[in-house]
């Protein structure tokens, strides 16, 4: 509470001092959000510098070696192991992301279209899986999809195969499932947001000129909704490439991914340097196609137009 | 033609929509289904229906130790991620500031990056410090992860505020705090309630900065993740799991409501994460 008081009391009179200091807007504006922007600073800012400065260091058995070295970072890119894990976590980060927002865009433009007065009830009852636990829904595609689970059951019950298989659980593509489905909720909003700000006698014009629902979709309503497809992919596409519980609860050894490795420098085999230089090569390499990415869909949406 | 083509789109639309929340809600439905069937393993078909799952969980001493924790940092995280939102929402929306983009994009970094980056930065800094993991260090970190959607509810309950509603205040000689308490706090009170309980329940549910950040301590994901390795503890992880399932719905429903209720006294309109 006291974050709050204290941001409230420069401007109380009888400060004479500090207030003609915080008269103007700005020093008000700084002052209130400045414990908010200060933890963020030192809680999140900070450490993710350290952590750059860690992958130019060195592990010396339990201390580290401070010279600045590009090993860590030589090893991240050539091990074939390393680089395995980080071309798969992408590829599936690239999967999930482009398989919710088209799967998440015709609901977002049912809702943004034709959802009347219920509109918000619609996005709450999407929104509502989101909120359960992570680990529980996950979980729940590992009772869908093992050996005994329900698809298996399922399938041999319908006489589609004989017996239960093992090819559904612990794969990549049990991943791509399980993220998809956990990352769903946060593909809707943003394209529903986009949509919601499509100026509806833009449409009518299209119509009253001669284009027809398909044209006009394409020409109209999905380039000025493109703001919102580009964002519905950066928050589905960043998050998951790090993703740790998926791949252990689903994939099997052939779905691990980056995490897992950077996870395992930080725990067992304590190469905290190579953790670090193993999460910047991730982050870089994922900023860089989410780039390529956005770039390609703004490209796309002008020329549609 | 058209005509036809547009009906068409229009119905495909409902029943794709339909498909999709079945697609959403079906595998999260399978935990209580399942948490009530008298077998050892999650199978079809049903073996027939037991509370016993439940009864198990009833005298665990470390599943009720951990959900204590969990509660002690879930209320500790929903009353600093609120504290620290209050702060940062009201600056963004009141007031105009160099940096204020920057300022703000730093605050809502941590919903766009994956979580184990956040989790071993912060273990690095808080060892760095010299701090021995604990409940406390998981608490800092759910506060980041938290102060995203604390902001962004408060923004909309603080958004489209009346100002002239302060003005008066001011003019009638209420001092700024005064103003705020008695002006600005009843009208903004139903989303700051909703910030509480919507960082609650995201500390509560949240495993990874947890798993990397608690000491002996476990919080209740971490206590589920140890179970998972046993398959004969997944049914009663199951009813755990379906307890923890409608304690969330209750939570966020009653969230969603009281932000409705901020919007509707501030007269703007905004999803959860407009």
């Amino acid at each position: 509470m006291t974050a709050a008081a204290d941001s409230a009391r420069p401007v109380e009179p009888g400060v004479l001092p500090r207030r003609s200091f915080l008269q103007g807007e700005q020093a008000q504006g700084l002052a209130l959000i400045s414990p908010t922007f200060l933890y963020a600073l030192i809680l999140l800012l900070l450490p993710i510098l350290v952590v750059i400065a860690h992958s130019f260091w060195t592990q010396d058995y339990l201390t580290i070696d401070r010279t600045l070295t590009l090993e860590n970072y030589r090893e991240a890119l050539t091990e074939p192991m390393y680089r395995d894990l980080l071309m798969r976590s992408m590829a599936i980060s690239f999967a999930v992301s482009v398989a919710t927002v088209l799967l998440a865009y015709p609901v977002a433009y049912f809702i943004s279209f034709h959802g009347g007065r219920h509109k918000n009830l619609w996005l709450f009852i999407i929104m509502v899986p989101f909120w359960t636990s992570y680990l529980l829904r996950v979980m729940a595609w590992k009772v869908i999809l093992g050996y005994q689970g329900v698809l298996n059951t399922g399938l041999v019950g319908v006489g589609i195969i004989d017996e239960p298989s093992n090819a559904f659980l612990y794969n990549t593509t049990a991943v791509v499932i399980a993220l998809t489905h956990a990352w769903a909720a946060f593909a809707i909003l943003p394209i529903y947001v986009a949509l919601e700000k499509v100026d509806r006698s833009l449409l009518e014009a299209a119509r009253d000129l001669g284009d027809g629902p398909v044209r006009t979709f394409l020409r109209v309503t999905l380039p000025l909704s493109m703001p919102g497809v580009i964002a519905a992919l950066l928050i589905v596409m960043i998050p998951t490439v790090g993703d740790y519980v998926t791949p252990r609860l689903v994939g099997g050894t052939e779905g691990v991914m980056i995490a897992n490795a950077i996870q395992a420098q930080f725990g067992r085999a304590a190469n905290w340097p190579l953790g670090a230089a193993l999460s910047v090569t991730t982050m870089v390499a994922v900023s860089a196609m989410a780039l390529v990415a956005v770039f390609i869909l703004r490209a796309a949406a002008r020329l549609a137009r | 033609m058209n005509a036809v083509l547009r009906r068409a789109a229009i119905n495909w639309l409902p029943a794709y929509a339909a498909l999709y929340i079945l697609f959403l809600y079906g595998p999260v439905l399978l935990l209580p289904l399942f948490s009530v069937n008298d077998s050892a393993t999650p199978t079809l078909p049903f073996a027939g229906f037991t509370w016993k799952w439940y009864e198990q969980l009833w005298g665990n001493r470390e599943m009720i130790n951990a959900a204590w924790n969990s509660v002690r940092v879930g209320l500790a995280a929903a009353i600093l991620s609120t504290v620290l939102g209050i702060c940062g929402a009201r600056a963004v929306t009141r007031y105009r500031f160099a940096g204020k983009r920057a300022m703000s994009g730093l605050i809502m970094a941590p919903l766009v990056l994956p979580e184990i980056i956040v989790a071993i930065s912060l273990l690095l800094v808080l060892l760095a410090f010299g701090m021995s993991l604990s409940l406390v260090t998981v608490t800092l970190g759910h506060v980041l992860i938290c102060l995203p959607y604390s902001m962004v509810v408060l923004m909309s309950g603080f958004e489209g505020f009346d100002r002239s509603l302060e003005e008066a205040s001011a003019d009638l000689g209420e001092t700024a705090f005064g103003t705020f308490r008695r002006v600005t706090l009843p009208m903004v009170a139903p989303a700051i309630l909703a910030s509480l309980l919507v960082s609650f329940t995201i500390s509560f549910d949240e495993f990874i900065v947890a798993f990397f950040l608690s000491g002996t301590d476990p919080t209740l994901p971490i206590y589920i993740w140890g179970q998972l390795r046993f398959a004969s503890r997944l049914p009663a992880v199951l009813a755990l799991g379906t307890i923890m399932l409608i304690g969330s719905f209750l939570l966020v429903t009653i969230a969603e409501l009281l932000r409705r209720r901020a919007v509707a006294r501030t007269k703007t309109d905004g999803g959860l994460f407009v």
